[in-house]
């Protein structure tokens, strides 16, 4: 009886719907990973035990009300800053850029945590103003929200920095920030482009928004990653050529083929019939993920869920844009498709709040 | 109060908020699906034409390795150009029956089978594994004549590393493999992944890894169309690659030649040094292996074998074996005694064959039963009197003690130009206090003295610790590397030596030292039989390990012991005392007595270093192939008859 009982609030936690698309998802992105990677196997079975990993995140986080998310709000951003702030004065040095935090144990890189800590932060801040809400109160979240964000671009990590960014807008959006100050901020951004072209950019990052405008300037070098992409998801065609059967991958003209540049791989493989399958299969996910957001009992559930799903959208519309050619390469996987356990897991637990805040139904006192 | 209402509209404004949000992503979403139509529908025919031509491949042109030689320009790892038998399994339908076929035309063994199917694992299925290397000329033609039999299987010329010296040099030179995932990684993190880019192998041990940076070289480009199978048809273009670096080590490949034959089939290991700058003139570790096994990839059997030998071959004694230093701590303790004014010179001790604490009953005993009578800080040396030590490190106290001897690196890494070495211990009170969370006991202090107990060290750090007593205190840091040579410009880069350690001692207590250590090798001395008529003043002390402890009322018996048991055999020396060119410290296992087992392998390796004498000969020339650095180290400055004097001279003063 009481097993009974305790299964069956385990699963009240849980929505069928969403777990099963994300389950086809996922099924997808195994198939994918195996054609990228040449058919290994050994890679097929870690992405199934990051999988494996993810799901259990997300189950468990789905039992996690959404009290005790608000009380872990807060020292998740100050460690996090804290941890930012380590890393801008000694973290290690990859490939140019200062993203890991060496802890003696192990080495982490603390944009990670900020990805679900920077709209904990907004959501929860905008849920305690909630009887109060001010203009003020939006400037208070932006801060919150540039701490972090002016960290991260610093280390650089333009692609990182930019996407949080978005994670915290869309709380801000959500919570009802005027359309004027919207208007206003579009406007002020289009003027401050130019200057952030100019003075703020680093070279390589000028370079790359600079090829993806004309990739035949660069053939051999960034360029070669969008041509060869490109010409992947273009000669795809209809229906594709068939699992296992593109050239563009199986002979190597494909970089990275198994994480950031996936969906080319998909693409060449499955055709525009595929992406058609693809894109709906995201929008539906996106769809019940909204849905369950408007099902939240707090605005912060709300806010937080909203903004998850929009992120969610953000990810995987910039990877395929970025993979056909529309906007620059920046290093963002396709969420739930690529291979790499860092973002499966940040993804399905992200879900995993969004389906708790759905179904923990009690009011929560502000 | 806006209060009550604003609950339900500020919900409405959310849903509507969420209904911009989404009817944006759908717009997006549609911009995709535009961009993917635009792709793959309107321009297909010009993309499908792009890929179908896709046949400018870059291939990337792999660099030769840089080739590693001895000081004397010998060659120690080179590339040999021959032909393997690859098969890509992706391309070939039924892999059996293929090997099958392939094994009537060229020869294919089990191990051959065994270790394919281990790289098979490892690999991509579009890679081309190798199922057979280095093809004779017969086996290759045969194939050539049978090539349209087996799609999928290739006969490619290949650039292999040869060790020539195998087992001899494992250790030092180690060897290259593969490069697997974690290589991968590494490579990644550092950046390098690029100029991999068509290598196969990296440097996983020794020389070839610590140098990998430079033997490995610059990765050229080739641009080359390829048809639709992806086969290279004709070279466009070609960025060259940049050789590798050639590496020359302090080595002398014929030292080391003749200390492994000296070890015979004993375990151990030997360590030669050149006190003025730190070189490393030969290292040994016994047994060793053949390292060009794994540079095929080596077959599950013969790394099975290796692994699970109780001999030990795949670890570097060397430096990666700790063992208790025994008496040849007995130099050092002698010098800490005089140095921390314990002691004075002449002083003596009446020795009646043990030791006891004050207050205790327990009896510390020396290796000689009934004592060596009255002991001064020379002869304690000489005779490896354990009782003048026993009091001595008593009446010291382990912290001054400590202190001291890490000053000649004992406890620390020397940073030696090899991976994977160890820094044995030298124990103190704070140390067994967080290991054991006990506090220190005096007899601890006691049997420390003649270097048993906590203490341990590695072979390397003895030899780097004599260095010391031969050279006026300065400790110059292990070095193998003696200069690389630039490919690009084509100039020749000399290491500079480095200090490692200078420790302040007297010269007068530095002179005693070395005088008792001459007379070990001489007749009263323990390691005579070593010593005899060397041509050269031969400073050594001998050492004693104890593997199994012998309880308090029984007496070391080696015949009871079984071999394994019995104590390990230390050796430290250098050579000619009155003008140090070589340190020279040796380790056998199970060896029984330093005098008797190591110190003859140090004698055979520094009559070839000083007298070019090669073991079995009476003379004999050492073929000289270097530079004027060598020749400085020729003349043999001690002649035999000025060496008795100067002995008979120290013998009447006393």
């Amino acid at each position: 009886m009481a097993v009974k009982y305790w299964l069956r609030r385990f699963f009240s936690h849980l929505d069928l719907p969403l777990l099963g698309m994300l389950l086809v998802l996922l099924t997808l992105s195994a198939v994918i990973v195996y054609s990228a990677s040449g058919g290994s196997d050994d890679k097929l079975a870690a992405h199934f035990m990051n999988m494996a990993v993810a799901l259990g995140a997300m189950l468990v986080m789905a039992q996690v009300p959404p009290q005790r998310l608000m009380q872990v709000t807060l020292p998740i951003y100050v460690l996090g800053v804290l941890l930012l702030l380590g890393v801008a004065i000694h973290g290690d040095v990859v490939n140019g850029a200062r993203r890991w935090l060496n802890l003696g144990v192990t080495r982490i890189q603390p944009s990670e945590l900020m990805r679900l800590g920077v709209p904990l932060t907004l959501a929860w801040y905008l849920h305690r103003r909630q009887e109060v809400l001010a203009g003020r109160d939006f400037i208070v979240a932006g801060v919150l929200l540039m701490i972090p964000v002016g960290f991260i671009l610093k280390q650089p990590d333009l692609g990182t920095g930019m996407l949080i960014a978005a994670s915290g807008f869309y709380v801000l959006f959500l919570g009802g920030l005027s359309w004027r100050v919207l208007a206003g901020g579009a406007v002020a951004l289009a003027a401050f482009l130019p200057v952030a072209w100019k003075y703020l950019l680093h070279d390589y990052q000028r370079q790359r928004v600079l090829t993806m405008l004309d990739p035949s300037s660069d053939p051999l070098g960034a360029g070669y990653h969008i041509i060869q992409a490109t010409i992947a998801v273009g000669s795809g065609g209809l229906a594709g050529k068939g699992w296992m059967h593109g050239t563009q991958t199986h002979l190597d003209f494909l970089p990275e083929g198994s994480t950031d540049f996936i969906f080319a791989v998909f693409s060449e493989e499955f055709g525009l019939l595929g992406n058609l399958f693809l894109l709906a299969l995201y929008s539906a996910i996106i769809w019940r993920g909204l849905v369950l957001a408007s099902r939240a009992s707090s605005l912060f559930g709300r806010l937080l869920a909203g903004s998850f799903v929009l992120t969610f959208f953000t990810y995987a519309f910039v990877n395929m844009g970025m993979v056909s050619g529309i906007l620059p390469v920046v290093g963002v996987p396709l969420p739930l498709v690529s291979y790499g356990g860092t973002s499966m897991v940040t993804v399905l637990l992200g879900f995993g709040i969004v389906m708790s805040l759905a179904s923990h139904t009690s009011l929560i006192k502000s | 109060m806006r209060r009550l209402p604003n609950a339900h509209e500020e919900f409405r404004r959310y849903r509507q908020r969420v209904l911009v949000a989404g009817i944006g992503a759908v717009l997006l979403f549609g911009v995709l699906l535009g961009r993917f139509i635009w792709l793959q529908v309107i321009q297909y025919g010009r993309y499908q034409t792009l890929a179908e031509n896709n046949r400018i491949a870059l291939v990337p042109a792999v660099p030769p390795r840089g080739t590693i030689y001895d000081r004397n320009g010998i060659v120690l790892a080179s590339n040999i150009s021959a032909h393997t038998l690859e098969i890509t399994p992706s391309k070939v339908g039924n892999l059996d029956d293929t090997i099958k076929r392939l094994s009537a035309i060229v020869h294919i063994d089990a191990s051959d089978r065994k270790r394919f199917e281990r790289l098979r694992s490892e690999s991509k299925k579009f890679e081309s594994i190798p199922i057979r290397n280095r093809l004779t000329e017969e086996e290759l033609a045969r194939f050539a004549v049978n090539r349209y039999r087996f799609p999928g299987v290739e006969a490619r010329a290949r650039l292999l590393r040869q060790y020539p010296y195998g087992a001899t040099l494992s250790h030092v030179i180690g060897y290259i493999g593969r490069i697997n995932d974690k290589d991968l990684e590494r490579l990644e993190e550092s950046g390098q992944a690029a100029n991999y880019k068509g290598t196969d192998y990296i440097g996983k041990l020794g020389i070839e890894k610590s140098y990998e940076r430079w033997l490995h070289g610059r990765t050229g480009v080739e641009r080359v169309e390829v048809d639709a199978s992806g086969r290279a048809e004709r070279k466009l273009s070609r960025t060259a690659p940049v050789a590798g670096d050639d590496i020359y080590l302090n080595l002398d490949a014929k030292m080391q030649q003749i200390a492994e034959a000296a070890f015979g089939s004993q375990r151990g290991a030997l360590v030669a040094l050149d006190p003025r700058n730190g070189a490393v003139l030969a290292l040994v570790s016994e047994p060793g292996f053949d390292p060009n096994l794994f540079v095929d990839g080596i077959d599950p059997d013969s790394w099975k074998a290796l692994n699970e030998s109780p001999d030990h071959p795949l670890i570097n004694r060397a430096l990666r074996g700790v063992y208790p230093p025994g008496s040849t701590i007995k130099p050092f303790m002698a010098l800490a005694g005089l140095q921390l004014g314990v002691r004075k010179p002449d002083e003596e001790i009446s020795d009646p064959g043990y030791f006891s604490l004050p207050g205790s009953r327990h009896r510390y005993r020396d290796w000689k039963w009934g004592g060596h009578g009255m002991v001064d800080a020379k002869k304690a040396i000489t005779v490896s009197c354990d009782t003048y030590f026993y009091g001595l490190a008593n009446l010291m106290g382990i912290q001054p003690m400590h202190d001291f001897l890490v000053k000649f690196g004992f406890g620390e890494k020397t940073g030696i130009d090899l991976d994977g070495e160890r820094s044995g211990l030298m124990p103190d009170p704070a140390w067994k206090e967080k290991r054991f969370h006990q506090p220190w006991w005096p007899g601890e202090t006691v049997i420390a003295g003649i270097g048993q107990g906590y203490i341990l060290a590695t072979p390397l750090q003895l030899a780097t610790a004599t260095m010391a007593i031969a050279n006026d205190g300065v400790i110059y840091k292990p070095t193998l590397l003696r200069a690389w040579r630039d490919t690009a410009t084509g100039q020749i880069h000399y290491v500079a030596p480095q200090v490692l350690h200078d420790v302040k001692l007297k010269p007068e207590y530095l002179q005693l030292v070395r005088d008792a250590m001459v007379q070990v090798t001489h007749p009263g001395g323990t390691a005579v039989e070593a010593g005899r008529d060397a041509p050269y003043l031969f400073a050594g002390k001998t050492g004693t390990a104890q593997v199994v402890g012998v309880k308090q009322n029984e007496r070391y018996d080696a015949k009871k012991l079984s071999l394994r048991n019995r104590d390990h055999a230390l050796f430290i020396s250098f050579a000619p005392a009155d003008n140090p060119k070589i340190v020279v410290a040796v380790l056998v296992e199970n060896g029984g007595h330093g005098g008797s087992t190591a110190a003859p392998i140090a004698r055979k390796v520094i009559d070839y270093w000083l007298l070019g004498k090669l073991p079995g000969k009476e003379t004999a020339h050492k073929a000289s192939a270097d530079s004027g650095d060598q020749e400085d180290s020729f003349p043999v400055d001690a002649p035999a008859d000025a060496a008795t004097q100067s002995i008979g001279a120290q013998q009447d003063g006393r």
